[in-house]
């Protein structure tokens, strides 16, 4: 099992500040985030939008920001579990905290700070009726093995680039492939948008523009999907899998139930030390909700601050906190 | 009142909601709406990255085109009509004045 003194649940600029803040009062970190990589909302959604107020950078690219705190961090040696969604925790009772993800990694603290943001991105899910009932019976919203696809009949729906691009490779895969997008046009990279024109031209795929998807049939398993087409009304597509394509959005996910007090998708906390109803556990970031609350990722850096002093009496109980400054003492990394 | 527009608001369940909005803040339609603390979530914060705001024009108001972040963004929305719009692309500003919009329904995750 790892060990450290404060896990992170959510590696975007908050949780990665927190690093160094903990790193200053020789406390480790070991962060969890849903997403591949490490930024949350700045690596997902905006890479390449400015930020205009972070302190000292007139403008920097939320990529960059990213850049910037990784390099600023590395010092402090923080481990990281990556593409892994924090799920469940439980106490100890030395009073330490193992949390569990999704992939069953476990991870002990006496310490979690959750600066979830927005939540876990997870895919949109098309309003359809009886969608759920066919979830892994049929319809899949994330392509793990293509492999699963051989020789089967597959719709997609969607017309951004990972439809395109799934599109594309499953012509090659599957036995069938059926691409429903909503307008005529599509907004993927221009190559993507060609190749599919080219495949439905010479009849490797089946293109329905002007289409929505409007019905799921199925005995147990998914057998056709209803399709309603401009051209020649409704279709009824005999297919082994839909997948519907149509980008991620944020989820409060499994930290609703972890016994937290929560108040519209936000987790309420002490803005003394943004401890949480749960002693131990703190909210910083996007993620928590106080009196006067602004969600800007320089109010989460003021927030991850004052939460590692708060931190540091439980990490070391024994121990005298003093305050330091870097001009004094410099960075001394582990 | 000076710097002032009103806006007709219907929300999801069909109740109307008459709106003021200021301007000469900045302010775009998702922004009053939550002011008014209807329920548009505004997730991204308004930079047209989720569709939480999405609404439906009924007035036949002449809008400034989408851009291609709105554009690719309804792209990927349920529930989009040709009357729809995100909220937070709409500033608020004199050519609005007597707009009628709905929202639309929620996507549930």
């Amino acid at each position: 099992m790892i060990q450290t003194d404060i896990l992170i649940v959510g590696a975007g600029p908050v949780g990665l500040f927190t690093v160094f803040e903990a790193g200053l009062l020789k406390m480790r970190c070991h962060l969890v985030d849903s997403l591949p990589v490490p930024g949350g909302q700045l690596a997902e959604i905006y890479p390449k939008k400015p930020i205009y107020d972070i302190p000292g950078y007139p403008s920097i690219l939320a990529g960059d920001l990213v850049d910037r705190l990784m390099e600023q961090i590395e010092p402090f040696k923080p481990g990281f579990t990556l593409g892994e969604r924090a799920e469940k925790f439980e106490q100890l009772e030395n009073g330490h905290f193992v949390l569990t993800t999704s992939k069953g990694t476990q991870i002990q603290a006496p310490v979690i700070a959750i600066a979830g943001g927005l939540g876990c991105f997870e895919p949109r899910k098309p309003p359809l009726e009886n969608l759920e009932r066919f979830e892994d019976k049929g319809i899949d919203y994330i392509i793990r093995d293509p492999e699963k696809y051989r020789n089967k009949r597959v719709v997609i729906a969607g017309g951004g680039d990972s439809a395109l691009d799934w599109t594309i490779f499953l012509a090659e895969v599957a036995s069938e492939v059926t691409l429903i997008h909503r307008r005529k046009d599509f907004r993927g990279a221009p190559d993507s948008v060609e190749k599919v024109h080219e495949l439905a031209h010479s009849g490797r795929i089946d293109l329905l523009t002007d289409s929505q998807t409007t019905g799921l049939r199925g005995n147990g398993v998914l057998t056709d999907v209803v399709i309603d087409t401009k051209e020649k009304g409704e279709v009824v597509r005999p297919t082994d899998y839909f997948i519907p394509l149509f980008g991620l959005s944020p989820e409060l996910g499994p930290l609703g139930s972890w016994g937290l007090n929560v108040d519209k998708n936000a987790i309420e906390v002490n803005t003394l030390d943004y401890s949480t109803n749960i002693p131990g556990v703190y909210a910083i970031g996007d993620i928590n909700t106080y009196q006067g609350k602004l969600k800007l990722i320089l109010c989460g850096f003021h927030e991850a601050t004052l939460m590692c002093q708060s931190a540091f009496k439980r990490v070391n109980p024994d121990k005298k906190l003093s305050f330091k400054y870097t001009t004094v003492n410099g960075v001394n990394a582990f | 009142m000076d710097n002032m527009i009103n806006i007709t608001l219907l929300d999801r369940e069909g109740v109307k909601h008459e709106l003021k909005g200021p301007t000469d803040m900045n302010m775009n339609l998702m922004e009053l709406c939550k002011a008014y603390e209807l329920p548009v979530k505004g997730t991204c914060g308004g930079m047209a990255l989720c569709s939480t705001c999405h609404v439906y024009v009924l007035s036949d108001h002449e809008l400034h085109e989408q851009s291609e972040d709105e554009e690719n963004i309804l792209d990927q929305a349920f529930f989009v009509k040709d009357n729809s719009r995100l909220g937070c692309q709409l500033h608020l500003s004199d050519e609005l004045e007597g707009l009628i919009v709905q929202l639309a329904p929620e996507s549930e995750n």
